[in-house]
């Protein structure tokens, strides 16, 4: 049924905002991911769920090309990602920054846009208006000139998430958002999902929390090095599917 | 009387041509190593510089057989390609084997040190290295500094700074979150390697003023202490620089009192009492006002808690 609607998609001249073909990835001499084919749909708000070492964040990384693929091939709008990386912002797991490095939230939230500064030209007036913009959205005006050790988690968070509508893509690729933030931070953030969302953007999130997926989410992505299940939560979020997910897990460890 | 005698110093800097090089020289090095030491540091690298600086000893002994001279620029290139050498040796065993990082960093400073002290030894026994003394890269001897070897150092600090001015931007963001910048298009593998290549040019001045031993200590302590005053990088980087430069001076004056002292270590003891100074008495961060800060805090608590027990009391009534 899947493989049937992506066929009339690609008839309608319509691409995929992300396809994947036959991707595998390797870390040393362990497969991480294995085979993964899988097209993300235009304008929906996407989790990706598994058990730990099923490969979520291996799955987005690999998408921009952050780790080594073994075989397959991943395209953004029909092109690699080399050419199309204005359309992507990535918004990596908050643990894997040093938070007491010497900078504050406004500065952080720039870096969003140095991709199309590109080289050599630097951060400006015109840059930090931006960036104050979307420190404004996602309720962190007041945190501005605020030492990043000195936020919350949540606020953290929130920074990233500013950062990423600075870059202003189609495509976000988020690695757990929602980890261990505050409520008010997921109902911000969520919101702000939404809204992109509903300007067709599309969201693929790695999330970890199975009690929200079907509140929160469209279309889920269920993985466990090999991809499991993937389409409408309606559809596919099923017990079933889900004992698969993560009992395939422990077959595997045993 | 020790004002004097301090006063008579300062002035030699600009009187005395011997000590003018000295200081200048040592000025080159702690400007240079603070401001990319700030790097060093963020990164969580602190000891890969100091086996960097280690690896490099070897290359000034190979350098001094093969070219037979005692010119600082052979040298200099020679402990380069050592020190970028046991850095590429660091991260392959690394990335190779199971070995991790901290061993890894063990193994390549312990053996590229050894066999630049057996290369030394050995270039002494037959004669050569004694009276110029390839040894004063060991502890560093800024008095045997003279014009053309400071100009050189110069020439390379500009080097290293034009590097850092042009590209901050791409080292901040391949500092920062690395992967980030990678998903943005800026390679941060070999951003890292351009940022390891000018850290080695640094490590390499350094040897000529504080040596191979402490000149770990150039990269972290003036970083170190900045990062207790200051809250952006740029900052960081200034004021790092800053405190390198003075502990360079400073040092250099002190070690020019007596015949014959390492200007190193003098230069490092500097930097480290620079260091002690920022980690009790810097506002933010500083172990004095943060105790001070705890003990107002405590007793804003306890002046809450007897105000509201009054409040209590006055509604009970």
């Amino acid at each position: 049924m899947e493989q049937t609607s992506d066929h009339r998609n690609l008839t309608e001249g319509k691409m995929h905002p992300i396809e994947i073909k036959n991707l595998s990835v390797t870390y040393r001499t362990e497969p991480a991911l294995w085979n993964v084919d899988l097209n993300f749909p235009e304008g929906k708000l996407i989790a990706i769920v598994g058990p730990n070492g099923a490969g979520k964040s291996t799955l987005i990384k690999a998408v921009m090309g952050l780790v080594p693929i073994t075989a397959g091939k991943v395209s953004v709008y029909g092109k690699p990602y080399s050419k199309q990386r204005s359309k992507i912002a990535y918004v990596p797991q908050r643990g894997s920054v040093d938070w007491d490095f010497p900078t504050d939230a406004l500065d952080v939230v720039e870096m969003g846009l140095y991709g199309k500064l590109g080289w050599l030209r630097r951060p400006n007036s015109q840059t930090r208006e931006k960036a104050r913009e979307c420190l404004v959205k996602v309720g962190l005006e007041d945190y501005a000139d605020r030492q990043i050790g000195q936020l919350s988690g949540g606020q953290q968070q929130r920074v990233f998430v500013a950062r990423a509508l600075a870059q202003d893509p189609q495509i976000y690729l988020m690695d757990e958002p929602l980890n261990g933030v505050d409520a008010t931070t997921e109902e911000t953030i969520l919101t702000i999902l939404e809204n992109i969302r509903k300007e067709g953007k599309t969201i693929v999130m790695v999330h970890h929390d199975l009690q929200t997926v079907d509140k929160y989410f469209d279309w889920v992505v269920m993985l466990n090095r090999n991809l499991i299940s993937k389409g409408p939560i309606k559809e596919v979020f099923t017990k079933e599917n889900l004992d698969r997910t993560y009992q395939d897990k422990q077959r595997m460890s045993i | 009387m020790v004002l004097e005698e301090f006063l008579t110093i300062f002035i030699g800097i600009f009187t005395d041509y011997t000590l003018r090089y000295v200081a200048l020289g040592s000025a080159i090095l702690g400007i240079t190593s603070g401001a990319l030491g700030c790097f060093t540091v963020l990164r969580k690298q602190s000891l890969f510089g100091d086996a960097l600086s280690h690896a490099a000893l070897p290359g000034i002994g190979i350098a001094y057989l093969f070219a037979g001279t005692k010119d600082s620029l052979f040298l200099m290139l020679g402990a380069a390609v050592f020190a970028w050498f046991g850095g590429i040796v660091t991260l392959g065993i690394t990335s190779t084997t199971r070995i991790k990082q901290d061993a890894a960093l063990g193994i390549t400073l312990s053996v590229f040190f050894g066999l630049g002290i057996v290369l030394l030894t050995y270039l002494q026994s037959i004669g050569g290295a004694s009276q110029g003394g390839l040894d004063r890269f060991l502890f560093g001897q800024a008095a045997a500094l003279i014009e053309t070897d400071v100009i050189n150092l110069g020439i390379l600090a500009a080097g290293c700074f034009a590097v850092l001015i042009v590209f901050f931007k791409e080292f901040k963001i391949a500092t920062f979150d690395s992967a980030f910048g990678q998903s943005l298009g800026f390679p941060t593998k070999y951003l890292s390697a351009l940022l390891t290549s000018v850290i080695v040019v640094a490590v390499v001045i350094g040897l000529n003023t504080v040596g191979v031993v402490l000149m770990v200590a150039m990269l972290i302590a003036p970083a170190a202490a900045a990062r207790q005053w200051i809250s952006s990088l740029k900052s960081m980087l200034i004021l790092s620089a800053i405190f390198g430069g003075i502990s360079g001076i400073i040092g250099s004056m002190i070690s020019s009192t007596t015949e014959g002292m390492s200007t190193g270590p003098v230069i490092v003891i500097t930097i480290t009492v620079i260091l002690g100074i920022s980690l009790l008495f810097s506002p933010k961060q500083g172990y004095l006002f943060q105790y001070i800060r705890k003990k107002k805090q405590y007793q804003n608590n306890s002046n809450k808690i007897t105000t509201n027990s009054e409040e209590e009391t006055s509604r009970n009534r």
